[in-house]
């Protein structure tokens, strides 16, 4: 896993980097991922954000969140998550019936009227991803609190990266109120617990995706 | 060198997955030493994966708009409704504001993509320096607006799993949800191939 010739990061070594130009440790410096400039990173105070000098991206963010309250929410959100899944989103009302769907509801309709690719990215990206989202991230806070790694802590967090731009539950929960608005034309329409439920995952979601999980990285230290 | 020197400028690379500043190493394959993802000074193949990508999403983007997304049956009629005929019917029975976000979603946040993507890598393979601060602000919006034309998607699926009610009334999805999704798809992953590091190698901009 590691390459000769660049063990320095790991030990924070200050003269490491230096290149005549930057004298501070490896580890307090920041570089814009949107191009490639070289901050000084510095302790924030409440509220404020770090900004790119050249590109104007955000470098980092003030976080009143600490490991443990990290964890109440996930936790939190996993229930909701439960509540979300189990209950229908809407029933719909024509006459004396009545037909309401959940999330694998939808999902299974679309696969047996031969959408299945809609039904697969809906399965990813409304159930798998956000579901293994909340596990792996739980499992990652219950040791971080202590300023632990947890077990398959470095796979875990490369997981986490890359899964981040692949939920949706957002849109769902949009597509959820137009398709109620599209359906009250013709049909009696009620809101079933799931939507609230979703409604209230979107907010949990909304708090967790300006968090930046890097943090934990140095917020917690290797098994010696 | 300017007051704000760049990572290659200083010989180091900063690992994409956890942030963590290291030396840069000399071979292509290395690895970062903390989190163990590939360390790259640039996403490999970038412009050609993107372009690549794009044009694809752009030739799924036509069937999507053309051909019909759900089918509504009721007492025997059959009713096929495009993506901009949808749009129409909610503006017209139901909501005009909702009508606005879907056209928003699924026409005006695809078309943005396609041409804000395109400006950016022609921009890009041009090594011009024209708004460079206005085009990096663009790429982060795209980045952001991308998955939320997902929405019709999810809309088409939630109407066929509801409105089950046989001979009286029934909602089939067609093609043209399919050829949708995997647009959205594309274009999210076009996005993410491309470096917006890229716009910034060109001549000295400072």
């Amino acid at each position: 896993m590691s390459t000769p010739g660049h063990g320095l990061a790991g030990t924070g070594d200050a003269d490491d980097v230096a290149h005549g130009q930057v004298r501070a440790p490896a580890a307090a410096l920041l570089i814009c991922e949107h191009c490639d400039t070289v901050h000084r990173s510095r302790p924030l105070a409440p509220g404020e954000e770090i900004r790119c000098v050249r590109c104007g991206a955000l470098l980092a963010r003030w976080h009143a969140l600490d490991a443990g309250g990290m964890l109440a929410l996930v936790l939190t959100a996993l229930i909701v998550f439960v509540i979300a899944n189990v209950w229908p989103v809407v029933t719909l009302g024509l006459g004396a019936q009545q037909s309401s769907a959940t999330l694998w509801g939808m999902i299974l309709t679309m696969w047996e009227q031969s959408s299945q690719v809609v039904s697969v990215v809906a399965a990813a990206t409304l159930f798998f991803f956000p579901l293994n989202k909340m596990l792996m991230l739980g499992w990652v806070l219950l040791f971080a609190r202590d300023g632990r790694r947890a077990p398959g802590f470095a796979p875990i967090m490369r997981t986490l990266h890359y899964l981040q731009p692949w939920t949706m539950t957002e849109v769902f929960v949009l597509g959820a109120l137009v398709s109620i608005v599209k359906a009250r034309a013709y049909f009696d329409v009620q809101a079933d617990p799931g939507i609230w439920a979703y409604g209230v995952l979107t907010l949990l979601i909304t708090i967790f995706s300006g968090i930046d999980l890097r943090r934990l990285w140095d917020a917690t230290e290797p098994d010696a | 060198m300017s007051a704000a020197p760049r990572a290659h400028e200083l010989g180091i690379i900063g690992c994409h997955v956890c942030g963590l500043v290291c030396r840069e190493p000399a071979g292509d394959d290395a690895a970062c030493p903390r989190c163990g993802a590939a360390l790259h000074r640039r996403k490999q193949g970038s412009l050609g994966r993107t372009w690549a990508l794009l044009i694809a999403a752009f030739i799924l983007y036509i069937p999507a708009n053309v051909l019909p997304i759900m089918r509504t049956m009721s007492l025997g009629d059959a009713d096929d409704n495009t993506i901009i005929s949808g749009v129409v019917e909610l503006w017209v029975k139901g909501s005009p504001s909702l009508a606005v976000i879907v056209f928003t979603a699924s026409i005006v946040v695809p078309m943005t993509k396609f041409l804000v993507l395109g400006t950016l890598l022609v921009t890009t393979q041009r090594d011009s320096d024209w708004a460079l601060r206005q085009r990096a602000k663009l790429y982060r919006a795209v980045e952001v607006i991308g998955y939320w034309s997902m929405l019709d998607v999810f809309v088409v699926a939630l109407l066929t799993a509801l409105v089950r009610f046989g001979f009286f009334s029934q909602v089939e999805p067609l093609p043209g949800v399919v050829f949708f999704g995997l647009t959205v798809i594309l274009t999210m992953f076009a996005s993410m191939s491309f470096d917006p590091r890229l716009m910034w190698d060109g001549p000295d901009h400072d």
